[in-house]
């Protein structure tokens, strides 16, 4: 760079922190109205942040769900335990298969007495009425609903099959669920972005309005548009920013004060289920979505105001 | 370093602040404006500085034509242009120091060239030790001092007066206008609009008189 250069733009940079530093002092020297500004921004984020924590969560939750979806593959009656033991041997090689358990006719019936209540009846019976069972657990890539209806399907076809049941149509309907949950996050966000967004531009309208002598005499010695809204661009800048943080505060105790009886909720579930935290990327996702809003805010409204101005 | 040709300035519901005005101011000249209240006075300053635009005719300052002057321009030429006010238009809340800087700051000098230039303009009108005060701890004389530290400190080639001293008695009238006739003396061209007829007149330059919008008397003519 040659030196001339170098020094326009090291006199940039310094004027640049000079603004912002000056933007932040500025919103010091009022820190009630600031705060409550700030207030005003970091709810309306954390409520869309909080959201999508939630449903980070419950996806995490559903996952987990998915690799416990079973198969349970009813034989025919005729088909004894020796003949069970023989397709489960085969169906082990299915690479979609993960792990096949054998309830034979004699387990089934004893677990059924056990859990049911009707042993007497049962024993009147001279035979035993109930099937082998071949509890087939899905590879991990095979759990999705979609794979696994297609190996339910594959073992429907097999001729000792009377009848396969899938237990998935919960974990569908949690999915659809969840991907409208999804789409409604984004439209709260949408919508509470806006509200960050008014928020900001009228907090900026109002600085302009209190600054508009010192606007004044800056454009008649020659500032440019780009000089006079820097400081309000790095106000908004501020705002966002610190809204953004107030935001990560709040969901950060709302979960820490959730963790805890969610976890003695799982323990009781036997799960050693625990709510995520907001990872590093969703947090700084938040600051950007935050200081971009705040930016968009001021500019906005400094672009509205501006020409109010005269001299023009 | 002035043209105007045949400018009229009609301003909306159709007041005339100037009518069909043709002047040239030369380079280095200092020129005195006069003529009643409402003459158009300002108007003929505000349309020197880009501070309104002329609705008719040519203006042409510093080489530069105003009407292709675009809006992102105007502030080029402002700061070719030096102006001062008879309120001063100081900032109330920034140091004398910090008020001179302005234009300095605006458009983009280093920090330690600022420092040195405005010392050198607060210097030239006699408050350097003031640099630290606020505005509002100064006397109108001091205040308007500074309005003129600030107009001068860019060294532009020209400076526009609007009634200079129109709060002040008449010895510190005189001292800003000596002050002025120092900044003329080396080449500044400097405009100024006044009705303090008695100042004037001891003062020896060319003095251009306004009458509801119109040149009626120039005493370049004359001579
Ligand atoms: N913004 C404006 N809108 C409408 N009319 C205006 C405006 N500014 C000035 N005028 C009119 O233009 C005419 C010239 O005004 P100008 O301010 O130039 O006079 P002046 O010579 O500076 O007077 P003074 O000595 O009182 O300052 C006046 O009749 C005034 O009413
Ligand atoms: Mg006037």
């Amino acid at each position: 760079m040659p030196p001339d250069l170098r020094g326009t733009v090291s006199v940039w940079l310094t004027r640049q922190a000079q603004v912002a530093i000056e933007a932040l002092g500025r919103l010091t020297r009022t820190p009630a109205s600031s705060l409550m500004t700030v207030a005003v921004i970091g709810i309306a984020l954390s409520l869309p942040t909080s959201l999508y924590v939630l449903l980070d969560n419950l996806q995490r939750l559903s996952g987990s769900w998915d690799g416990a979806a079973t198969l349970s593959l009813y034989l025919r009656q005729e088909i004894d335990d020796g003949a069970a033991e023989r397709l489960a041997r085969k169906l082990r090689l299915d690479p979609a298969i993960a792990d096949v358990r054998v309830i034979g006719k004699q387990a089934a019936i004893e677990e059924f007495k056990r859990f049911s209540g009707f042993g007497q009846a049962l024993d009147a019976l001279d035979y035993n009425p109930l099937p082998a069972v071949l509890v087939i657990q899905p590879t991990q890539e095979e759990s999705e609903p979609d794979a696994a209806e297609t190996l339910a399907g594959r073992l429907r076809a097999l001729p000792e099959a009377d009848q396969v049941q899938l237990d998935l149509q919960w974990v569908k309907r949690f999915h659809a669920i969840t991907r409208i949950a999804r789409r409604g996050v984004l439209l709260i966000g949408g919508i509470l972005g806006l509200a960050v967004l008014l928020t900001i531009g009228n907090t900026i309208r109002l600085e302009i309005q209190n600054r508009r002598q010192e606007i004044e005499i800056a454009k008649l010695v020659g500032a440019t548009d780009a000089f006079i809204r820097r400081p309000f661009l790095y106000t908004g800048l501020w705002y966002g920013l610190f809204g953004g943080l107030l935001a990560w505060l709040l969901v950060g105790g709302a979960l820490f004060l959730l963790s805890g009886p969610v976890e003695r909720l799982a323990g009781l579930y036997e799960s050693d289920f625990s709510l995520s935290w907001l990872g590093p990327g969703t947090t700084l996702t938040l600051l950007l979505i935050g200081t971009l809003l705040g930016l968009a805010g001021a500019w906005l409204s400094v672009s509205r105001h501006l020409n109010d101005i005269s001299p023009v | 370093m002035i043209y105007f040709d045949n400018v009229s300035k009609r301003y909306p519901g159709g007041h005339y602040g100037l009518r069909d005005v043709t002047l040239h101011i030369a380079p280095g000249e200092m020129v005195f404006l006069t003529g009643h209240s409402g003459a158009g006075k300002s108007t003929l300053l505000r349309l020197t500085g880009l501070l309104e635009r002329a609705t008719r005719g040519q203006i042409r300052v510093n080489g530069r034509t105003l009407s292709r002057v675009g809006a992102r321009q105007i502030p080029y030429h402002r700061r070719e242009v030096g102006m001062i006010f008879q309120d001063h238009r100081l900032l109330h809340d920034r140091t004398v120091f910090d008020n001179v800087a302005l234009p300095l700051v605006v458009s983009g000098l280093g920090h330690r060239d600022i420092g040195r230039r405005v010392r050198a303009a607060l210097d030239k009108v006699g408050l350097l030790n003031r640099e630290k005060a606020y505005p509002i701890t100064l006397s109108g004389g001091e205040q308007q001092r500074v309005g003129i530290a600030r107009a001068v400190v860019s060294r532009p080639p020209l400076v526009l007066a609007d009634e200079p001293t129109g709060n002040l008695d008449p010895e510190l009238s005189a001292d800003i206008m000596h002050l002025f006739e120092a900044f003329n003396e080396v080449g500044v061209t400097l405009l100024i609009a006044s009705h303090d007829l008695a100042l004037i007149s001891t003062l020896r330059h060319r003095v251009i008189t306004l009458d509801h919008g119109q040149r009626v008397a120039d005493s370049a003519d004359a001579a």
